[in-house]
């Protein structure tokens, strides 16, 4: 059933088809995380086991050269998605395929020259920075890693090359990560991100640290880059407004779901599924139209232990008793998107 | 600006505040001159990059200020009083009941050893006669009224067991369980979930309507301005650059360091290939230009910008240092004059041989704003 409704859903945009093959195919992806007590307690307490489904059961398309976003609140499983999707975690079930090939279950050797080809960009560069290297030698360790050039002159070459290209000298390759700024310092590792000539770039909150006004340099070098070297973004970032700026299609998670995605201007203007129609609602308005808006009501509960059915049906002003015993399947919308609701699958919203 | 008047009727009266930091290379002068005023029951927000120097005001109103950091200069009155040179102990009384600050990270106001609830009840008692019967019921209707679900069995909870966005809904109800006349709000919604954000940024909202208390809100986020506060300051390296009303300054702003930001904030629903982008970054406290701070990032600076400093003048309902305002009427549409300023521009330009790296955010400024 999943499948048909993926399949007519992408009927709407056959047109682009051809040109853009999906460079990520993730099916009914999940991953667990072991939360239990010590065994020790287990056995004096009683405790069972304990399970966090921090990504369960998730489905996306990326094609190359486009952007997709992901949003939800924290806690959702964005990031446990992205890294799931570069290979950082391996899924406790469900398929990965970049570029028509399941990466789950090839060895290490095999996938390392998947490897250089993605890459990720996270909230916080000076953390994945070693503080005592130079600029260039950060940005040419893929370069190494990867063994991609021979020589020490081509490698410098390359690294005064991709300096230039994030909008630095070649000359601040000789510095140390503590002497840039936080935006400054989210350029070394894009960079960095481009040194393997990667085609996918996971960014999770690339610019979730910086200014509004860094922000807004990050994000126009981002798209720069995008089109001249035509990369595959995934976004992830807690503020809409920006993953909805940079996205060409963008998905929302609630519990470790994709509860619905769509191309972003169509969630933006027709959101379907009750979650994305809070989300939105709680953006404050810059138009200041004094709109009286629904409170938001609740917190997210905790994914050891979710509710019953649809995962929302606490927090969902249109739950009923299906919602809280039935999980809801996903289904293809008419803008070109997917929703998972049953509220939406009976015409009731 | 009105700086020598005192400003009647104001509940916070800031008067060319000046703070400095020695160094052994010197001092540092970290705000400049700084002079903002607030009504009873108002909300003013205060912009600007990080490092402009929102939080050293805020600290230096609720007299918070480290040393080596000192006021060097002006007067802060709040309720008619002078407060900046208040012994330490007067002004310690006044911040717990009559002035109340939050800030970003809830954990740092909070004391992880002792409950939510103790924490309230302790300052509750300390600035009230209220029995402790009095005050823990007075503790549990202030978490109600930040939204905490089940406040009679949470208020026995310790800040660990709450979630990030209840926690700093637990400052807020610290910050205001006294009902303050004044709160100075720094950022206290980033790195929130928008749902979190808008429960909080409308409590903020009751609580000013209900007590009458006013409010600095100190936020990066202009969709929370635009929706919460009655005046706007922006603030650049240490200065006020432009205050005014709210929809003034966010739909018509009038200095180029406002325009800028505004245009650099993704908007919901608007599709632009490029965001309006100011190049470069803010001046260390060492190296602050002379003459407007802003001008090396100014794609209108001219030579006078590099030399003279320029002063506020009344500009529509609000005020803005900025030189191109100068013998402007002050009733001009600020999208025309910008328009008409840039082709101005150009040729002064060409004609002061000024360098080309300003170029692209200029055009995308006459595009997009
Ligand atoms: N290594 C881990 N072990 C156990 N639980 C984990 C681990 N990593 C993540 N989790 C849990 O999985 C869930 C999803 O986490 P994730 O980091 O993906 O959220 P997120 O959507 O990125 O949130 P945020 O917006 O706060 O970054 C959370 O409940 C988190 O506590
Ligand atoms: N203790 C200090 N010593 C020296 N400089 C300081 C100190 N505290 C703040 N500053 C400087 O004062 C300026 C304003 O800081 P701050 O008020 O924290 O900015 P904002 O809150 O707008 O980001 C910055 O340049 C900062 O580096
Ligand atoms: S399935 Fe039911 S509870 Fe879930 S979002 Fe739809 S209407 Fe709400
Ligand atoms: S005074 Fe000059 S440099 Fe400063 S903001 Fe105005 S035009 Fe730009
Ligand atoms: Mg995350
Ligand atoms: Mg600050």
């Amino acid at each position: 059933m999943m499948n048909a409704n993926v399949a007519q859903g992408r009927m709407a945009t056959a047109t682009d088809e051809a040109a853009a093959e999906p460079i990520l195919r993730v099916r009914n992806l999940k991953r667990h995380f072991d939360v239990s007590p010590p065994w020790l307690n287990r056995v004096l307490e009683r405790k069972p086991r304990q399970f966090l489904r921090a990504v369960d059961g998730i489905d996306f398309e990326i094609k190359k050269g486009e952007t997709f976003g992901l949003v939800g609140e924290s806690g959702c499983g964005k990031s446990t998605a992205a890294r799931l999707a570069v290979g950082l975690y391996a899924p406790s079930s469900g398929s990965i395929e970049f570029e028509g090939v399941d990466i789950g279950p090839l060895s290490r050797k095999q996938m390392a020259p998947l490897r250089s080809r993605m890459q990720m960009i996270f909230q916080d560069p000076y953390a994945s920075f070693n503080p005592r290297w130079r600029v260039s030698k950060i940005i040419a360790e893929p370069i190494r890693v990867f063994g991609l050039l021979k020589t020490a002159a081509e490698v410098d070459a390359r690294v005064a090359e991709l300096l230039t290209q994030v909008g630095l000298m070649p000359v601040d390759g000789d510095k140390y990560p503590h002497e840039f700024s936080g935006g400054q310092r989210q350029r070394i590792s894009i960079a960095r991100a481009l040194a393997s000539n990667p085609d996918f770039i996971v960014c999770d909150e690339p610019t979730s640290a910086l200014d509004v006004s860094v922000q807004a340099q990050i994000l126009n070098l981002m798209r720069d880059l995008q089109r001249q070297y035509r990369l595959t973004y995934m976004f992830i970032s807690h503020d809409l407004a920006v993953v909805f700026h940079i996205s060409d299609r963008v998905g929302v998670m609630y519990l470790g779901a994709m509860v619905e995605q769509a191309p972003s201007a169509e969630l933006l203007r027709n959101p379907r599924h009750p979650y994305t129609r809070m989300l939105l609602d709680a953006i404050p308005d810059l138009d200041m139209s004094g709109r009286a808006r629904t409170p938001v009501s609740g917190e997210v509960p905790s994914p050891i232990s979710p509710p019953s059915g649809c995962t929302f049906h606490p927090r969902c002003p249109h739950a009923n008793a299906r919602c809280t015993s039935e999980r809801p399947a996903t289904i293809a919308t008419d803008g070109g998107g997917q929703v998972a609701c049953h509220a939406v699958e009976e015409g009731r919203i | 600006m009105n700086n020598n008047k005192t400003n009647s009727g104001a509940l916070l009266d800031v008067k060319g505040l000046r703070i400095e930091f020695p160094t052994r290379r010197g001092t540092l002068t970290a705000i400049d001159g700084v002079s903002l005023s607030l009504k009873a029951g108002e909300i003013l927000g205060v912009v600007g990059e990080s490092g402009a120097g929102k939080s050293l005001t805020g600290t230096a109103i609720t007299g918070l200020l480290e040393r080596p950091g000192r006021i060097a200069g002006g007067e802060i009155h709040f309720n008619g009083q002078r407060i900046d040179n208040l012994p330490s102990e007067a002004m310690r009384k006044l911040r717990g009941k009559q002035i109340g600050s939050i800030f970003q990270d809830p954990l740092t106001s909070l004391n992880p050893l002792f409950s939510v609830g103790r924490q309230l009840i302790e300052t509750i008692r300390t600035h009230t006669d209220l029995t402790p019967r009095q005050a823990r019921a007075r503790a549990i209707e202030m978490l109600t009224q930040v939204g905490i679900p089940a406040p009679e069995q949470r208020i026995d909870q310790y800040p660990h067991q709450f979630s990030g966005g209840m926690r700093q809904r637990v400052v807020i109800a610290l910050a205001l369980c006294v009902n303050p006349k004044l709160v100075i709000a720094d950022e206290p919604t980033t790195a929130l979930d928008v749902s979190v954000q808008a429960q909080i940024i409308d409590l903020l909202k009751t609580l000013c309507r209900e007590h009458g208390s006013a409010v600095m809100l100190v936020t990066h986020d202009m969709g929370v301005i635009a929706e919460t506060c009655d005046r706007v300051a922006v603030m650049y390296a240490g200065r006020l650059v432009e205050i005014g009303p709210v929809q003034e300054v966010v739909k018509h702003a009038r200095h180029p360091y406002t325009r800028g930001l505004m245009g650099s904030i993704p908007k919901l629903g608007e599709e632009v290939e490029h965001l309006v982008q100011i190049d470069g970054a803010m001046p260390r406290l060492s190296h602050i230009p002379q003459g407007c701070a802003f001008n090396p990032r100014c794609p209108y600076a001219t030579a006078r910008c590099r030399e003279e400093k320029p002063e506020f003048a009344n500009v529509g309902q609000g005020e803005v240092a900025c030189w191109l305002w100068d013998g402007v009427d002050p009733a001009t549409d600020p999208d025309r004059l910008f328009s008409n300023v840039t082709l101005a521009q150009r040729a002064r330009q060409q004609a002061d041989g000024v360098g080309s790296a300003p170029k692209k955010s200029m055009q995308a400024c006459e595009q997009e704003v």
